[in-house]
């Protein structure tokens, strides 16, 4: 039985509510505004909210003038790369702690967590030193390699929860009817599992486009992804904020319309599935 | 029933992502143990001898790795106590019937999904500049002087950021889990005559605090590796006031090239992850027998 909620509560909340949601967003927003205003105007005080002249030219600057095609290209390849690596090493490892789990199942789960609470400066210089020495150092292979290596115990842990939830029944009835090996994967076992490393490869493409440990110790000018562009206006000359507004939400956006799209696996991805 | 044959094929399904971790995890670390016991500066090529624990006595008796330690600690239960009790209140907020709930929550979860370098210079240069920045703005049309955030509350500020970025982690999660909290359970208490302070502390509260425990520990290890932020807005300044572990170990070994005393920050910050790690794994190992 659903409880009653008076309108007027209802109205109440609802205000509240969004005034709060808005509060928390203003920052992206107030950014968003910034980027289509001229320098001039993104200082003004007292701050024009809506109506400025609207202009394009932060974001025709922006892209022609700091290689931010290179940028967001470096970005696309390290996480999107990195994601589809992982998930190569990850599923049947995944598949086969699921469905044919032995006694140490459990340890080697576990163990593949603690590598991720390894503290990046534990390894920094190491692996700093290593890429200087290979010539990995500022390469946009050097960084998919960490990238994997990193985000791989989420992969194989968020796999790992989705197969789980793949009944182990049906694959006897398939048996049972005469289904080959070949014919059992295909048609009962991809369909099944198709959702759950979908969104695995969403929150991961998230999560490494936006890691900003490695990619700002291990690039320069080549492989640098968008992180590394946008710090690079922390020491400006003159008047920047609408064209830092204009770069930022560059690298922004296509991750917000990622992100929004994925904020149920986000839970379950991110507590290991702890919290579901 | 799984068979012989199958346990083998199953053992080489799993193996290449344990021989990648393996490595990546002991190689590593296993040089940084070794080069924490040397006397190694980049500046100073040639001999590395071998001085034993000199450069963990260097480190820790440096003043920078007690200030350090401090903020660490710092930043870390300041935005713990401002994204877990701002998340529960949230999550309390957008459990509730609200009209356009869907994109209320879009709405409270986007910071998330900004990366720390963008959100530390919008929330630096957009916000807490006291020229050109809003809070100033908004400070001078109430008759105060600006404050200058970053170089009078360093550390404060930069909790703020990071808490701007985590609190939507904290309010999905805490939301994930109110969500499940069985309506049946708290129309009974209702019935029973519990009001609406003895539902929530004796129900809500309790199915809350495994939830909240995991939003803990899981902000923690992300927490003791807050990096982009420091290095995009204040630098660790002014000053130490706003290095934290991690910062101050890049600084040893990337910026005074002391791969030594490096490395022996870096074990130090391993073995303080590391007993946060024991408590979250356990919680974690155990939901898997469940």
């Amino acid at each position: 039985m659903a409880r009653k909620v008076t309108t007027k509560r209802r109205i109440t909340v609802t205000v509240i509510a969004w005034i709060i949601a808005l509060l928390i967003f203003f920052p992206i927003l107030w950014t968003f505004l910034t980027s289509f205003k001229t320098e001039g105007e993104a200082v003004a005080t007292p701050p024009h909210f809506f109506f400025f002249h609207w202009t394009l030219e932060n974001y025709l600057e922006v892209s022609e003038r700091s290689d931010y095609v290179l940028y967001f290209f470096n970005s696309v390849v390290i996480s999107v790369g990195s994601t589809i690596i992982g998930l190569i090493i990850a599923i049947p490892a995944a598949w086969a702690m699921a469905f044919v789990p032995g006694k140490r199942t459990k340890d080697v789960l576990m163990w593949m967590l603690s590598t991720k609470m390894l503290p990046p400066v534990g390894v920094l210089i190491p692996i700093y030193l290593i890429f200087k020495n290979t010539g990995l150092m500022d390469t946009r292979t050097g960084l998919v390699i960490v990238m994997t290596l990193i985000n791989l115990p989420i992969i194989v842990w968020m796999l790992y929860t989705y197969f789980k939830e793949i009944p182990g029944e049906i694959l006897e009835a398939c048996r049972m009817d005469g289904a080959t090996l070949k014919e059992e994967v295909l048609y009962i076992l991809t369909p099944m599992a198709v959702p759950g490393i979908a969104s695995t490869l969403l929150l991961n493409v998230i999560l490494a486009w936006n890691e900003a440990f490695w990619t700002l110790n291990l690039t320069a000018a080549n492989a640098a992804p968008l992180t590394a562009f946008i710090a690079s206006y922390s020491s400006p000359e003159g008047l920047f904020y609408a064209k830092l507004s204009a770069a930022s939400m560059m690298a922004i956006a296509p991750i917000l319309i990622l992100g929004w799209f994925s904020q149920k696996q986000l839970v379950r991805g991110l507590t290991f599935g702890a919290v579901k | 029933m799984a068979t012989q044959h199958s346990r083998a094929a199953a053992r080489l399904m799993i193996s290449p992502a344990v021989i990648l971790l393996l490595l990546w995890m002991i190689v590593p670390l296993a040089m940084t143990v070794y080069f924490s016991f040397l006397n190694y500066n980049l500046l100073m090529p040639g001999a590395h001898n071998f001085i034993g624990f000199e450069n963990y006595k260097y480190f820790v008796t440096n003043p920078a790795f007690i200030t350090a330690l401090i903020n660490t600690l710092v930043l870390v239960g300041g935005v713990l106590l401002i994204t877990t009790v701002g998340g529960t209140l949230l999550a309390l907020l957008l459990d509730q019937p609200v009209w356009g709930q869907g994109i209320v929550r879009i709405l409270v979860i986007a910071p998330f999904f900004v990366m720390p370098t963008v959100s530390a210079l919008v929330w630096k240069n957009m916000f807490m500049n006291p020229v050109n920045g809003l809070f100033g703005w908004i400070a001078t049309s109430f008759g105060f002087a600006p404050f200058d955030f970053l170089s009078q509350a360093p550390l404060f500020s930069i909790i703020l950021i990071v808490s701007w970025q985590w609190l939507p982690f904290a309010t999905l999660i805490l939301l994930t889990a109110l969500q499940s909290l069985d309506s049946e359970q708290v129309e009974a208490a209702e019935m029973d005559g519990a009001g609406p302070f003895a539902r929530f502390f004796h129900i809500t509260v309790p199915h809350l605090s495994r939830a909240a425990t995991v939003v803990i520990l899981i902000q923690t290890i992300f927490l003791l590796s807050v990096f982009a932020e420091i290095l995009v807005t204040t630098n660790g300044g002014p000053g130490n006031a706003s290095t934290n572990l991690t910062y101050l170990v890049y600084a040893q070994s990337l910026l005074q090239f002391d791969v030594g005393g490096g490395s022996a920050g870096g074990i130090i910050a391993v073995i303080l992850a590391n007993i946060v790690a024991i408590f979250l794994m356990r919680m974690i190992g155990k939901n898997l027998d469940a």
